[in-house]
């Protein structure tokens, strides 16, 4: 793993940025989150979260069990507009579940 | 953490920042922040991140409209990119009572020197293509209304001020606010107690319980807000759209996902910040009402905060009557963070006893006593 190996592949966070934010401070997943996207992408820090858990505790001594995830929010995985309106014509099948971004 | 300060804020949203930056930048550098949690935690963090200067008061448009020019100078000043854009903002008109408000909106505006104006229903598609525009008889339109990042300005703000000496507290929440006879004299934290003569409370719907710590009743009433993101997809349009009779307003973030919120009249007051069914559901009718071609847009996430209400939609700002030293920042009505880069440029003046550029008295809380308000009727 160096400065450019890409942590949160949603929002293309880099390890470098994360030492970054982590030196210059934000020693929480919530802190991180917000200044970075972490966690904010199509995913919602499926991938990334644990990552940066363990990034946190490594760089700042804590114990991983010491660090806080952010609020789970819904929905779980990303779900159509029309699906949730509850209109018929919403083709829920025709992309992939829980695809990605475009 | 400092024993005593010239100044403690309770709250590390974009208020208590942008304050304690302000009061710093005067000479007033003896201040400490302190924050429950991380910093825009709160309202600050969850809000949709809109800028408006399209309001039925004369007291919120003038102090949108100074806010619009000083987040346009935000990021040179404070050295932070807070990504402020003025994408615009477009009020939809479903009915002669609106389309009558409206006008007097806009003349009280126009009044004021703001650009805004009527637009009919195929411009307002062409401002927003893919809006369904059916029962539109006409929009408002304000081409320098926006959106910036509430992190980025308020991190900006914190960064800002503690170059300039300020302290910032976090995870540090404010368990007693101390007085003798009617006067502030500290608070007091799980890290210690802080003696100061001025006390600001800047806590958003958290105002209520810190005010009456005092003794202080605010006739604010906290209520929750849901808002919700879709994925990315290829920016199509710029504008915030606003429909009161809906009671929704969306835009398109630079990065794509569409970001929207809707008030439920139904909301009961209270500190309840959870998420919901039922909001998610509801909102994706009203958005595909207004927005049909998004309907295999996928939602990505939703979150809720609250708003602090006040009667009259209008901030409660300054000293009060009651307890000397105690200073109100609070009460925002759902609209703190647009309106903050005046805000804190008016507090800062009048704790510093400089000299105001904009007359706040009316936003006194003894308004309230006096019966003397007239609502903001511009809220969602």
């Amino acid at each position: 793993m160096d400065e450019k190996t890409i942590i949160c592949r949603c929002e293309d966070v880099t390890y470098g940025q994360i030492i970054k934010a982590i030196d210059e401070g934000f020693t929480t997943l919530e802190e991180i989150k917000r200044m970075l996207r972490c966690g904010m992408g199509a995913c919602q820090g499926r991938t990334c979260l644990r990552l940066i858990s363990q990034i946190i505790a490594e760089r700042t001594g804590q114990s991983i069990h010491e660090i806080t995830l952010p609020t789970a929010r819904p929905p779980a995985m990303p779900i159509e507009l029309g699906v949730l309106a509850g209109k018929a014509d919403s083709a829920a099948g025709e992309r992939e579940p829980g695809g990605g971004p475009r | 953490m400092k024993k005593q300060a010239s100044a403690v804020i309770i709250g590390g949203g974009v208020s208590g920042c942008g304050l304690a930056y302000c009061l710093a930048r005067r000479g007033f550098h003896d201040v400490v922040v302190l924050e429950r949690d991380y910093l825009a935690s709160g309202a600050t963090g969850r809000c949709g991140g809109g800028i408006r200067q399209q309001w039925s008061t004369e007291e919120n448009t003038r102090l949108a409209m100074e806010s619009v020019r000083l987040f346009g100078q935000l990021d040179e000043e404070l050295g932070f990119e807070t990504e402020f854009e003025q994408g615009g903002y477009l009020i939809l008109a479903y009915s002669e009572e609106e389309v009558e408000q409206y006008k007097k909106n806009v003349a009280m505006q126009q009044g004021l020197g703001l650009d805004v104006r009527f637009v009919d229903a195929q411009e307002a598609r062409e401002i927003a293509p893919h809006l369904n525009t059916d029962g539109v008889l006409c929009a408002t339109y304000c081409p320098g209304d926006g959106s910036a990042n509430p992190f980025f300005v308020t991190q900006a703000y914190a960064e800002a001020a503690k170059r300039l000496g300020v302290e910032i507290e976090l995870f540090t929440p404010v368990t007693e606010i101390l007085t003798r006879g009617d006067r502030i004299a500290g608070v007091v934290t799980p890290r210690g107690r802080i003696d100061t003569p001025l006390v600001v409370n800047a806590a958003g719907g958290d105002s209520v319980p810190l005010a009456r710590m005092t003794g202080l009743d605010l006739p604010i009433v906290p209520t929750r807000h849901e808002i919700m993101v879709t994925e990315p997809v290829d920016p199509f349009f710029t504008t915030m759209v606003i429909s009161f009779r809906h009671g929704v307003y969306f835009r398109q973030e630079k990065r794509g996902g569409i970001i929207m919120g809707y008030g439920d009249p139904e909301e009961k007051p209270g500190y309840n910040i959870d998420s919901s069914l039922k909001f998610l559901r509801a909102m994706s009718r009203k958005i595909l009402n207004l927005m049909p071609a998004l309907h295999q847009v996928k939602v990505v996430r939703q979150w809720a905060g609250l708003y602090d209400s006040t009667p009259d939609a209008l901030p409660i700002l300054g000293p009060v009557d009651q307890v000397e030293g105690f200073i109100q920042v609070n009460g925002f009505s759902g609209h703190g963070f647009m309106l903050a880069p005046k805000v804190v440029d008016l507090l800062a003046r009048m704790i510093t006893g400089q000299e105001l550029d904009l007359d706040i008295d009316r936003l006194h809380l003894n308004r309230f006593q006096a019966g003397d308000i007239s609502r903001d009727l511009s809220v969602v």
